[in-house]
Protein backbone atom coordinates (compact mmCIF):
# COMPACT_ATOMS: atom_id res chain seq x y z
CA UNK A 1 0.00 0.00 0.00
CA UNK A 2 1.56 3.19 -1.23
CA UNK A 3 0.83 5.91 1.64
CA UNK A 4 3.61 8.34 0.67
CA UNK A 5 1.38 10.51 -1.38
CA UNK A 6 -1.30 10.94 2.14
CA UNK A 7 -1.37 14.53 2.70
CA UNK A 8 0.33 15.70 5.73
CA UNK A 9 -1.57 17.32 8.58
CA UNK A 10 -1.06 19.83 9.50
CA UNK A 11 -0.82 21.03 5.43
CA UNK A 12 2.25 22.85 6.17
CA UNK A 13 1.01 25.39 2.72
CA UNK A 14 -1.86 26.04 3.93
CA UNK A 15 -1.85 25.86 7.77
CA UNK A 16 -2.42 29.22 9.75
CA UNK A 17 -0.26 28.76 12.27
CA UNK A 18 -1.86 29.85 15.66
CA UNK A 19 -0.03 32.83 17.73
CA UNK A 20 1.15 30.56 19.95
CA UNK A 21 3.29 28.47 17.40
CA UNK A 22 4.46 31.63 15.69
CA UNK A 23 5.44 32.80 18.94
CA UNK A 24 7.23 29.49 19.61
CA UNK A 25 9.19 29.86 16.48
CA UNK A 26 10.68 33.67 17.01
CA UNK A 27 11.49 32.12 20.44
CA UNK A 28 14.28 29.68 18.86
CA UNK A 29 15.01 32.68 16.53
CA UNK A 30 15.46 34.77 18.78
CA UNK A 31 17.70 32.63 21.46
CA UNK A 32 19.73 31.63 17.99
CA UNK A 33 20.34 35.47 17.17
CA UNK A 34 21.11 35.96 21.27
CA UNK A 35 23.58 33.58 21.13
CA UNK A 36 25.66 35.48 17.99
CA UNK A 37 25.18 38.31 20.53
CA UNK A 38 26.51 36.64 23.26
CA UNK A 39 29.67 36.05 21.52
CA UNK A 40 29.96 40.03 20.85
CA UNK A 41 29.39 40.02 24.63
CA UNK A 42 32.35 38.28 25.23
CA UNK A 43 34.52 39.96 22.37
CA UNK A 44 33.32 43.32 23.34
CA UNK A 45 34.38 42.34 27.08
CA UNK A 46 37.79 41.13 25.73
CA UNK A 47 38.37 44.33 23.45
CA UNK A 48 37.76 46.33 26.72
CA UNK A 49 40.79 44.30 28.41
CA UNK A 50 43.14 43.32 25.69
CA UNK A 51 42.26 45.41 22.45
CA UNK A 52 42.05 48.65 23.16
CA UNK A 53 41.74 49.90 19.63
CA UNK A 54 39.02 47.15 19.03
CA UNK A 55 37.01 48.27 21.78
CA UNK A 56 37.52 52.04 20.37
CA UNK A 57 36.40 50.59 17.25
CA UNK A 58 33.51 48.84 18.18
CA UNK A 59 32.46 51.89 20.21
CA UNK A 60 32.43 53.98 17.55
CA UNK A 61 30.37 51.40 15.18
CA UNK A 62 27.72 50.95 18.07
CA UNK A 63 27.48 54.71 18.26
CA UNK A 64 26.51 54.79 14.31
CA UNK A 65 22.88 54.91 13.16
CA UNK A 66 23.40 51.31 11.38
CA UNK A 67 24.94 50.05 14.78
CA UNK A 68 22.36 51.33 16.73
CA UNK A 69 19.54 49.56 14.67
CA UNK A 70 21.72 46.93 15.18
CA UNK A 71 21.67 47.61 19.03
CA UNK A 72 17.76 48.26 19.29
CA UNK A 73 17.22 44.53 17.29
CA UNK A 74 19.17 42.84 19.88
CA UNK A 75 17.00 44.82 22.80
CA UNK A 76 13.73 43.13 21.23
CA UNK A 77 15.30 40.16 20.71
CA UNK A 78 16.39 39.93 23.81
CA UNK A 79 13.65 41.16 25.55
CA UNK A 80 10.81 39.15 23.95
CA UNK A 81 13.06 35.91 25.05
CA UNK A 82 13.19 37.30 28.18
CA UNK A 83 9.22 38.00 28.43
CA UNK A 84 8.63 34.31 26.61
CA UNK A 85 11.03 32.61 28.62
CA UNK A 86 9.09 33.73 31.66
CA UNK A 87 5.97 32.38 29.81
CA UNK A 88 7.51 29.27 29.55
CA UNK A 89 8.40 28.93 33.23
CA UNK A 90 4.97 29.32 33.69
CA UNK A 91 3.82 26.55 31.95
CA UNK A 92 6.78 24.56 33.52
CA UNK A 93 5.08 24.97 36.79
CA UNK A 94 1.28 23.97 35.35
CA UNK A 95 0.47 27.25 35.20
CA UNK A 96 -1.74 29.30 31.73
CA UNK A 97 -2.31 25.94 30.05
CA UNK A 98 -5.98 27.08 28.72
CA UNK A 99 -6.00 28.09 25.58
CA UNK A 100 -7.80 31.57 25.96
CA UNK A 101 -4.90 32.18 28.68
CA UNK A 102 -2.11 31.13 26.07
CA UNK A 103 -3.47 33.35 23.67
CA UNK A 104 -3.74 36.61 26.03
CA UNK A 105 0.02 35.88 27.88
CA UNK A 106 1.08 35.25 23.67
CA UNK A 107 -0.29 38.75 23.56
CA UNK A 108 1.11 40.63 26.57
CA UNK A 109 4.56 39.17 25.98
CA UNK A 110 4.95 41.01 22.44
CA UNK A 111 3.60 44.11 23.93
CA UNK A 112 5.61 44.17 26.76
CA UNK A 113 8.73 43.53 24.85
CA UNK A 114 7.86 46.59 22.40
CA UNK A 115 7.18 48.84 25.60
CA UNK A 116 10.63 47.49 27.49
CA UNK A 117 12.67 47.98 24.31
CA UNK A 118 11.13 51.77 23.76
CA UNK A 119 11.58 52.25 27.50
CA UNK A 120 14.92 50.96 27.00
CA UNK A 121 15.99 53.37 24.43
CA UNK A 122 13.91 56.80 25.52
CA UNK A 123 15.68 56.79 28.74
CA UNK A 124 19.56 55.55 27.88
CA UNK A 125 19.29 55.97 24.36
CA UNK B 1 13.26 -9.53 42.76
CA UNK B 2 13.25 -5.99 42.24
CA UNK B 3 15.59 -3.67 44.58
CA UNK B 4 15.04 -0.08 42.52
CA UNK B 5 12.33 1.38 43.27
CA UNK B 6 9.55 2.88 41.22
CA UNK B 7 10.95 6.62 41.23
CA UNK B 8 14.53 5.45 40.61
CA UNK B 9 13.20 3.27 37.50
CA UNK B 10 11.43 6.64 36.17
CA UNK B 11 14.78 8.77 36.19
CA UNK B 12 16.95 9.06 33.43
CA UNK B 13 14.68 6.55 31.30
CA UNK B 14 14.50 7.54 27.82
CA UNK B 15 16.78 7.14 24.81
CA UNK B 16 19.58 9.53 25.64
CA UNK B 17 19.32 8.89 29.48
CA UNK B 18 20.09 12.54 30.72
CA UNK B 19 17.65 14.74 29.46
CA UNK B 20 16.74 15.95 32.61
CA UNK B 21 19.39 17.18 33.86
CA UNK B 22 19.90 19.34 30.45
CA UNK B 23 15.66 20.49 30.65
CA UNK B 24 16.65 21.27 34.51
CA UNK B 25 19.71 23.22 33.40
CA UNK B 26 18.50 25.43 30.84
CA UNK B 27 15.37 26.17 33.45
CA UNK B 28 17.86 27.21 36.12
CA UNK B 29 19.99 28.74 34.40
CA UNK B 30 16.98 31.08 32.39
CA UNK B 31 15.83 32.05 35.86
CA UNK B 32 19.21 32.89 37.22
CA UNK B 33 19.49 35.65 33.94
CA UNK B 34 16.13 37.54 35.14
CA UNK B 35 17.54 39.41 37.76
CA UNK B 36 20.73 39.30 35.75
CA UNK B 37 19.90 40.47 32.70
CA UNK B 38 17.92 43.32 34.61
CA UNK B 39 20.54 44.41 36.43
CA UNK B 40 22.77 44.67 32.52
CA UNK B 41 20.21 46.33 31.11
CA UNK B 42 19.31 48.98 33.23
CA UNK B 43 23.34 49.55 34.11
CA UNK B 44 23.78 49.97 30.19
CA UNK B 45 21.25 52.15 30.05
CA UNK B 46 21.87 54.19 32.99
CA UNK B 47 25.73 55.27 32.62
CA UNK B 48 26.28 58.48 31.25
CA UNK B 49 28.68 57.25 28.56
CA UNK B 50 29.45 53.51 26.99
CA UNK B 51 32.63 54.94 25.83
CA UNK B 52 35.98 52.48 26.64
CA UNK B 53 36.86 54.59 29.62
CA UNK B 54 34.07 54.62 30.96
CA UNK B 55 32.94 50.81 30.65
CA UNK B 56 36.86 50.08 31.87
CA UNK B 57 36.12 52.41 35.04
CA UNK B 58 32.55 50.35 36.00
CA UNK B 59 34.41 47.14 35.28
CA UNK B 60 37.26 48.05 38.16
CA UNK B 61 34.97 48.14 40.77
CA UNK B 62 34.74 44.33 42.17
CA UNK B 63 30.64 44.01 41.89
CA UNK B 64 30.14 45.00 38.66
CA UNK B 65 32.76 43.09 37.49
CA UNK B 66 31.47 39.69 39.23
CA UNK B 67 28.35 40.51 38.02
CA UNK B 68 29.49 40.71 34.47
CA UNK B 69 31.28 37.50 35.07
CA UNK B 70 28.00 35.73 36.34
CA UNK B 71 26.04 37.05 33.87
CA UNK B 72 28.11 36.10 30.53
CA UNK B 73 28.66 32.79 31.87
CA UNK B 74 25.53 32.33 32.45
CA UNK B 75 24.22 33.86 28.88
CA UNK B 76 27.26 31.16 27.44
CA UNK B 77 25.83 28.30 29.34
CA UNK B 78 22.37 28.88 28.45
CA UNK B 79 23.34 29.70 24.50
CA UNK B 80 25.06 26.27 24.26
CA UNK B 81 22.18 24.81 25.83
CA UNK B 82 19.91 26.28 23.58
CA UNK B 83 21.90 26.01 20.48
CA UNK B 84 22.46 22.28 21.19
CA UNK B 85 18.32 21.68 21.06
CA UNK B 86 18.27 23.51 17.73
CA UNK B 87 21.17 21.51 16.46
CA UNK B 88 19.31 17.55 17.98
CA UNK B 89 16.14 18.86 16.09
CA UNK B 90 17.08 20.22 12.74
CA UNK B 91 20.45 18.80 11.92
CA UNK B 92 19.73 15.28 11.12
CA UNK B 93 22.91 13.76 9.50
CA UNK B 94 25.02 12.56 12.66
CA UNK B 95 28.18 13.64 11.69
CA UNK B 96 27.38 16.99 10.85
CA UNK B 97 25.37 17.21 14.29
CA UNK B 98 28.31 15.64 16.41
CA UNK B 99 30.69 17.62 15.06
CA UNK B 100 28.94 21.21 15.56
CA UNK B 101 27.95 19.80 18.60
CA UNK B 102 31.32 19.52 19.57
CA UNK B 103 32.01 23.03 18.23
CA UNK B 104 29.37 24.79 20.56
CA UNK B 105 30.98 22.98 23.53
CA UNK B 106 34.18 24.33 22.26
CA UNK B 107 33.32 27.35 21.74
CA UNK B 108 31.55 27.53 25.31
CA UNK B 109 34.75 26.74 27.12
CA UNK B 110 36.84 28.97 25.21
CA UNK B 111 33.99 31.77 25.74
CA UNK B 112 34.07 31.10 29.80
CA UNK B 113 37.82 31.33 29.80
CA UNK B 114 38.17 34.65 27.65
CA UNK B 115 35.42 36.18 29.87
CA UNK B 116 37.30 35.30 33.09
CA UNK B 117 40.50 36.59 31.70
CA UNK B 118 39.43 39.90 30.69
CA UNK B 119 37.34 40.49 33.90
CA UNK B 120 39.88 39.62 36.01
CA UNK B 121 42.38 42.05 34.18
CA UNK B 122 39.72 44.94 34.24
CA UNK B 123 38.89 44.25 38.01
CA UNK B 124 42.63 44.37 38.93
Amino acid sequence: MNTSNRPLSPHIQVYKMPLSAKLSIFHRLTGLGLSFGAVVLVFWLFSLAYLSETAVALHAFFSSGFGKVILIAFTFAFFYHFCNGIRHLFWDVGKGFELEQVNRSGVIVIIVALVLTAITWVVGG
Amino acid sequence: MQYRTETKRVKGLGTAKHGFGHWWMQRLSAVLMIPLGIWFVVSLMTMESLSPDALMQWLHNPIPALLMALWTITVVYHASLGLQVIIEDYVHGKAMALTLLTLIKFAMFAMVVATFFSLFKLVS
